[in-house]
């Protein structure tokens, strides 16, 4: 990776200028008032085109990306996004649509909509989406909306909770918090599953629903979901299926058939489009017949969503066709108990087991302590990874094992790849054995080594002019 | 092994309390501050605020986390440790020291109520 670390205002030389704006032909409004006018000139960095150009482009170069390398960010599902979705995206007939056109001139995108709408919909035995939410969150929040918008229509003022489990990632309870419920959490079982027994007491007429992922975050599937599907049910509540884990079963079981009434779905990991650094995301959202009545009428965001995520996902459906997407998951479960089989003689595996898409680690068997010298964590085996060129896994997450370490390899990566990454991770247990200070220390081959966070967030330096 | 001082009365979710009459100091103790990492930013109440025991009264913000201070005693904030706004970094220098609230209680009962030193210790099991 080639060093750079400029700011565009070192590149700045007084007087250069890189395009000239038209004349200004408006005088200034007499109507700003004179205390809010500049005094000062804006400050702005005064360079030439090439300068833009090269500093924008080393930048760009000092990024990782599934372009670049293999990033097995577990519940992140990092797949390979193809280039053919591109393609169907740049296609000028979408690529120029404008959301105020009429609607007799964009009948192309409208049954993108309504095809994408049924394709959604025979993948998760849902009955009908929204495709509106622009997030996995958004669509959470929308999702919760519904089951509180259905228990209102009934007259059921009294169901003001929602139950989430302690593997439950982190959105579910900030989303059920946001939409005004309470947040009741039920224990997981040593086995990584939800207690049903702990969950029994639970139900009570106050509980609006439960929100649960399936597989859930350690990567295992709740075998138990029709028991607690029918529990649910019976207490009146309803059950929300977090999206985010939805690879592993595509074609292969079905939240609707699970007895999930709400889902959302994240077509940025799931479906291919290109996703990380926040964005651009689509989480469209499905509910069960019963609940035809509680989805939005009104939109949800801005325009319809975020129109080129949902063409993309909808390419990427075309292109694999009902066969090939039920081998997406069956290869994403093969490549993850792969590598979890060849690494766990070195790093501690808390649930044995066939594992879905993605499973966790909690840290290494010998973290070489000894001494004075601190053992190495998770933390410095991700920093570590950094050096041998990958990105890191998920760490810390769930918070159910302290050195947590979640690997999620996704279908699109060879068995080269999944070779390359294993042999890594060995080494790297190795190193930590052996000399843990080589990973205390790591990654020593990346332009800045480990930043103090601590002091960025006492002391954070917002402006380049604060900075000198 | 996190340092627990006799004397100092603590809470199951790991604030200290010294209580003198009906006066109570609140903060957080060293296992605590272990735990969070380094302090990044204090979220302190205001002066004449009600606190009520078991509910929030401010917030702490490490690197790796952002936890609830709950208070362990009601009453009134009679005064507050303004120095962490700038230097948060006092709680996880010494976190007996870094007192972060200071309560007139209404009932000083509570505070009797709480776990004693070894009580504690037995608490956090280390």
């Amino acid at each position: 990776m080639k060093y750079y670390d400029k700011l565009i205002f070192e590149l700045s030389k007084e007087g250069r200028c890189g395009y000239s704006l038209p004349q200004n032909k408006f005088p200034a409004s007499p109507e700003v008032p004179l205390q809010l006018r500049r005094e000062a000139p804006l400050g702005l960095p005064e360079v030439s085109e090439p300068d833009v150009v090269r500093h924008y482009t080393n930048l760009s170069q000092m990024n990782f990306g599934v372009d670049t390398g293999f990033y097995p960010l577990g519940s992140c599902t990092m797949k390979y996004n193809p280039k053919i979705n591109e393609e169907m995206a740049a296609l000028q007939g979408f690529a120029g649509l404008h959301p105020l056109m009429h609607a007799g001139l964009v009948k192309g995108a409208l049954k993108v909509y309504q095809e994408m709408n049924k394709a959604l919909a025979a993948i998760t035995g849902m009955y009908t989406f929204t495709l509106d939410p622009c997030a996995g969150a958004h669509g959470e929040l929308t999702g919760l909306m519904i089951m509180r918008t259905y228990h209102m229509q009934r007259g059921d003022f009294k169901r003001t909770k929602v139950i989430v489990p302690d593997s439950a990632h982190g959105t579910n309870p900030a989303s059920a918090a946001v939409c005004g419920l309470e947040v009741v959490e039920v224990k997981s079982l040593e086995n990584g599953r939800i207690d049903v027994e702990a969950l029994k007491p639970l139900l009570t007429d106050e509980v609006a629903g439960i929100m649960m992922t399936n597989p859930n975050t350690l990567g295992l599937f709740e075998t138990e979901i029709k028991t607690i599907a029918k529990l649910v049910h019976e207490a009146g509540g309803l059950l929300y299926y977090d999206g985010a884990n939805m690879n592993p079963l595509m074609g292969v079981v079905r939240p609707g058939d699970m007895g999930f009434d709400i889902m959302h779905l994240n077509l940025h990991k799931t479906f291919s489009t290109p996703h990380g650094g926040g964005g651009p995301g689509s989480g469209p959202v499905g509910v069960a017949k019963h609940l035809e009545d509680c989805i939005p009428d009104l939109r949800v965001s801005g325009f319809h969503g975020n129109f080129g995520v949902i063409l993309r996902a909808y390419a990427y459906i075309l292109s694999l066709g009902k066969d090939h997407l039920k081998k997406v998951g069956q290869y994403a479960v093969l490549s993850a108990n792969y590598i979890k089989e060849c690494l766990k003689d070195k790093y501690k595996l808390p649930i044995e087991g066939v594992c879905k898409h993605e499973f966790v680690f909690d840290g290494l068997i010998h973290d070489g302590a000894h001494d004075d010298v601190p053992g190495a964590t998770t933390l410095d085996v991700a920093k570590r990874l950094l050096d041998y060129g990958f990105h890191a896994p998920t760490i810390y997450f769930p918070l159910l094992f302290h050195q947590a370490l979640m690997i999620e390899p996704t279908e699109t990566e060879s068995k080269e790849t999944l070779d390359a990454f294993i042999g890594v991770m060995r080494k790297i247990a190795d190193e930590a054995a052996q000399d843990p200070m080589i990973l205390h220390e790591a990654p020593h081959n990346t332009p800045i080594s480990r930043p103090d966070e601590t002091t960025a967030a006492r002391n954070p330096i917002l402006k380049y002019q604060d900075a000198q | 092994m996190s340092k627990i001082l006799e004397g100092l009365k603590y809470s199951e979710s790991h604030e200290w309390v010294k209580a003198e009459g009906n006066i109570a100091w609140v903060g957080v103790s060293d296992f605590a501050q272990k735990e969070m990492g380094d302090i990044t930013y204090v979220d302190l109440p205001e002066e004449g605020d009600d606190v009520l025991a078991g509910e929030e009264f401010g917030a702490l913000e490490s690197v790796k986390a952002a936890s609830d201070l709950i208070c362990p005693v009601s009453g009134t904030v009679v005064a507050v440790n303004a120095e962490l706004e700038d230097t948060p970094e006092k709680v996880n220098e010494d976190a007996y020291a870094a007192w972060i609230i200071k309560v007139e209680m209404s009932d000083p009962s509570q505070a009797d109520a709480l776990m004693d030193a070894a009580a504690y210790k037995a608490f956090i099991g280390e």
